[in-house]
């Protein structure tokens, strides 16, 4: 930047970038590259997750043990839990929107660390690749995504270390993303632009990678004592050797609770994005949303013992933790109830964006009330570990979350593309995921009351219609995949010219051509001071744009 | 002349809520209570399930009506309200979650007490506690590192309230749990079983230990469930109530056949879980 350098004419960047096609596949150092290679390179493991899901289902039509061997039913959850939460979610979340979407908030030409950006990118293929093919070669690792020790430790010790080298280069990404949106949010900021004008999802992702840099570690020194057990047969966990397996888990899970924080609460930045836009109305009280993120940061951090209401932890600590789990649906509930305000009483177009943001409320809502169940040590010692909590948590991260990742496809398509994705397939995507989805999670809760244990190959003869109702949800959500992906294919080449701005939106990703130029402005990074600054004030509602209804019902 | 919205809101809220309150009543999604402190448990269910009903439908409700009244009509153009806020309404709804959220906590202590799940450890665990160390104390102890002195004993929920109150001891039962079986040991006819037979009406104790790895010893129809683990021994208390036979289900992953890792607890009358006991006995004075 010593060079005064606008960038004026079209040929991008600098000539030691590869610039077609061909950059996706570079060490490209734009954040928008990046952004893409993170979405594009998740969905592809999401594909690889579903289908492994979809060999879940198909186990679990029959009471028993008939489609694979069962060692290869856990490695397929193992490798399914794995795959979909940090190679699909959290990847996509965090570091696609995040990457493509922060510098235009912050107004910034590029995030504050662009190549260690890259190098964030480039950890996830190999550790994905990795993970993968330890099935092929060793067969993968067989003690759930949680790999509680001493299962850990007594199954095939192979796939266990490589697992536990992919979590750990998929932590290091994780971070270093995290470390990149924390500079990029306080440092970067345009001149001019406060930290209360910011864009909702800047201050998800702020919050957000506080959690990053502070749990993931905890995760990775976990990680790297559970394989010291595994090779140098260490005793941290060891009961044999007078480690104790109980403090794995606190470890674990002082990471991987914040992890569902990570998993969702840039997904609520997303939607807090994505409402105003289609409602045309401002954002229903940002400065709460905003004490709210933090909030939930901060309880957070506090709550993960919740997991262990069974593992024998005194009484004391499960009061302490019900009450702190219990206590983070205040900030949530207001987080959702902003966003119904923010529907309330506006122009709201039922485009596929607001349908998946839509359904996104409904499943998380009931995910949340679930999870406030969930913290009840009484209720939890009866539920935990059975499909109510399998239903639970895919009602919070795939009813949330991907619902939110999906929305977000279909808002800022056009902006990325230049083109519009098809709207009528994209409702089609929209009413498919949904039932599918529904159909495949909500008998589950019955399931888990009624005494279905979680990640089992057999089970009692007696489950075995809803589990089939399941199965047939789940179908129908592979087939849900196929009018989206068509979609987003085909449209690429032959979708409807979208314009710079084709959703008259404010933010200032649409303040610039679609796709956007290399260093995202020609010339100065525009000022959005507000950011959500849509509505008529009701005194002037405008004759000519009002119906007749609006103005009756207004009292004129 | 149309009705005022405030009373068709009133309405409205009442039928949510009342029909809530049916629903939570009514609809049991639950297998039948064995134990003593399941219909305790059932009651909290209920609570939270009506509390549940009230607030998805309520807000299902709210999201499909304003998608449907405030969705843009063909031909449309402009945009909503400019409403950025409004302090009195965040007030509201950030104390009503709080308070029903502070409620549902403390209702769910006052179940967790009567679960029995708040007596200090090594004082209401004790009676059991002793009982089973001077049980184990000849000779047997568990393998591991684990020490007859420093063994912390981490009690699960459940009660041995019964016993406190009427003075009746419960009956001892050491559980091992390994890949993929649950054995049954009682040291008053010092006899292995396989499946679990417990007297109706009486407190049962269980000690339970892990050879391998993390186990869970769950019974749907006892709404109890305490992980087996290595190296740690715990406790679970419990008055069954209801005699039949009931499954035990391994909640843990525990390896490949974590799924067939069950067995059964056969609740019997006390005269038949008598009889059964002493077909079984191996000592030749029974103290039972």
């Amino acid at each position: 930047m010593t060079v005064s350098l606008t960038p004026q004419s079209d040929q991008p960047g600098s000539p030691l970038q590869p610039t077609g096609w061909l950059r996706y596949f570079s060490f490209s150092v734009d954040h928008k590259v990046i952004g893409l290679q993170y979405l594009v390179c998740g969905f592809l493991f999401y594909l690889v997750g579903g289908a492994l899901a979809g060999a879940i289902r198909t186990e679990l039509l029959s009471p028993i043990s008939d489609f694979m061997p069962r060692d290869v039913y856990n490695q397929v959850l193992t490798l399914h839990g794995t795959v979909m939460i940090f190679l699909w979610i959290v990847p996509v979340v965090n570091g696609a929107f995040g990457n493509y979407l922060i510098p235009f908030y912050v107004g910034a030409r590029d995030m504050a660390f662009p190549r260690l950006n890259a190098v964030a990118f480039w950890l996830i293929p190999p550790a994905g690749l990795l993970l993968i093919s330890s099935y092929f070669i060793t067969g993968a690792a067989q003690s759930g995504w949680t790999a509680y020790p001493p299962l850990s430790i007594t199954t095939p010790a192979s796939g266990q270390i490589i697992w536990i080298l992919s979590v750990l280069l998929l932590g290091a990404s994780s971070i270093f993303g995290g470390v990149n949106f924390i500079a990029t949010v306080l440092k970067l900021r345009r001149p001019g632009l406060k930290l209360m004008q910011l864009p909702m999802y800047c201050w998800a992702m702020l919050g957000t990678s506080i959690l990053v840099v502070l749990s993931t570690p905890v995760l990775a020194g976990t990680l790297i004592l559970l394989s010291f057990d595994i090779v140098a047969h260490t005793g941290f966990f060891n009961p044999g050797l007078g480690g104790n397996v109980v403090v794995y888990q606190h470890l674990f899970w002082f990471y991987s609770h914040p992890a569902v924080y990570i998993m969702v609460l840039p997904a609520f930045g997303l939607v807090s994005e994505i409402l105003p836009v289609h409602c045309r109305k401002p954002l229903f009280g940002y400065a709460t949303m905003v004490y709210s993120i933090m909030a939930i940061v901060i309880l957070g951090l506090v709550v993960w013992a919740h997991h262990m209401f069974t593992s024998g932890t005194p009484p004391w600590m499960r009061l302490f933790f019900t009450i702190a789990t219990a206590f983070i649906a205040v900030p949530t509930g207001i987080k959702f109830f902003n966003w119904l305000a923010t529907l309330w009483g506006g122009r709201i177009s039922l485009n596929s964006a607001v349908l998946f943001s839509c359904g996104f409320i409904i499943n998380f809502v009931l995910g949340g009330i679930t999870g406030v169940a969930l913290a009840q040590v009484p209720f939890d010692v009866h539920v935990h570990d059975t499909y109510f909590v399998v239903a639970h948590f895919h009602y919070i991260v795939y009813g949330g979350t991907v619902f939110v990742i999906f929305a977000s496809i279909y808002h800022w398509y056009p902006k990325v593309t230049g083109r519009m994705l098809n709207e009528p397939l994209g409702r089609l995507h929209f009413l498919l995921t949904f039932i599918g989805f529904n159909l495949c999670f909500a008998p589950q809760h019955w399931l888990g009351l009624n005494g279905m244990p979680r990640r089992v190959a057999e089970y009692d003869p007696q489950f075995a219609f809803i589990n089939q109702i399941s199965s047939a949800g789940a179908l129908l959500m592979a087939i849900s995949t196929l009018p989206f992906l068509w979609n987003v294919i085909a449209s690429a080449f032959r979708g409807e010219i979208a314009g710079d701005n084709p959703w008259q939106a404010l933010t200032p990703e649409w303040l610039t051509s679609s796709p956007p130029p290399v260093e995202n402005w020609k010339g100065e990074a525009p000022l959005v001071e507000e950011p959500y600054g849509y509505g008529i004030p009701l005194d002037q509602i405008d004759l000519k744009a009002a119906s007749g209804s609006d103005l009756w019902s207004s009292g004129k | 002349m149309p009705i005022p919205s405030s009373i068709v809101t009133l309405v409205l809220g009442m039928i949510l809520v009342l029909g809530g309150l049916w629903i939570g009543q009514n609809v049991n999604l639950l297998p039948t209570d064995a134990s003593a402190n399941a219909p305790v448990y059932d009651e909290l269910f209920r609570v939270l399930f009506s509390i549940g009903t009230i607030l998805f439908i309520g807000i299902v409700g709210l999201v499909l009506f304003s998608l449907v009244r405030f969705r843009r009509k063909p031909g449309q153009l402009g945009d909503g309200l400019a409403i950025e806020g409004n302090l009195p309404l965040e007030v509201f709804w950030t104390a009503v979650p709080a308070i029903v959220v502070l409620f549902v906590g403390l209702y769910s202590y006052d179940i967790y007490d009567r679960m029995g799940g708040m007596t200090p450890l090594n004082h209401g665990m004790d009676h059991s506690a002793m009982e089973h160390a001077s049980l184990m104390s000849d000779g047997s102890t568990p393998d591991g590192a684990v020490s007859e002195a420093d063994s912390r004993v981490w009690g699960g929920i459940g009660t041995g309230m019964a016993s406190r109150a009427d003075g009746i001891a419960p009956v001892p039962i050491e559980v091992t749990a390994m890949q993929f079986a649950f054995l049954f040991r009682y040291p008053q006819g010092d006899f292995i079983s396989g499946e679990l037979h417990v007297p109706a009406g009486q407190p049962v104790s269980l000690r339970m230990e892990a050879k391998d790895v993390i186990h869970a010893f769950w019974v749907p129809e006892f709404r109890l469930k305490q992980d087996v683990i290595p190296g740690q021994p715990t406790v679970l208390n419990f008055t069954p109530t209801r005699p039949g036979t009931y499954p035990i289900v391994c909640a843990e992953l525990c390896g490949p056949y974590h799924g067939g890792m069950r067995s059964s607890v056969v609740v019997d009358e006390p005269e038949s879980y008598q009889a059964w006991f002493n077909a079984n006995n191996k000592l030749e004075v029974s103290d039972a």
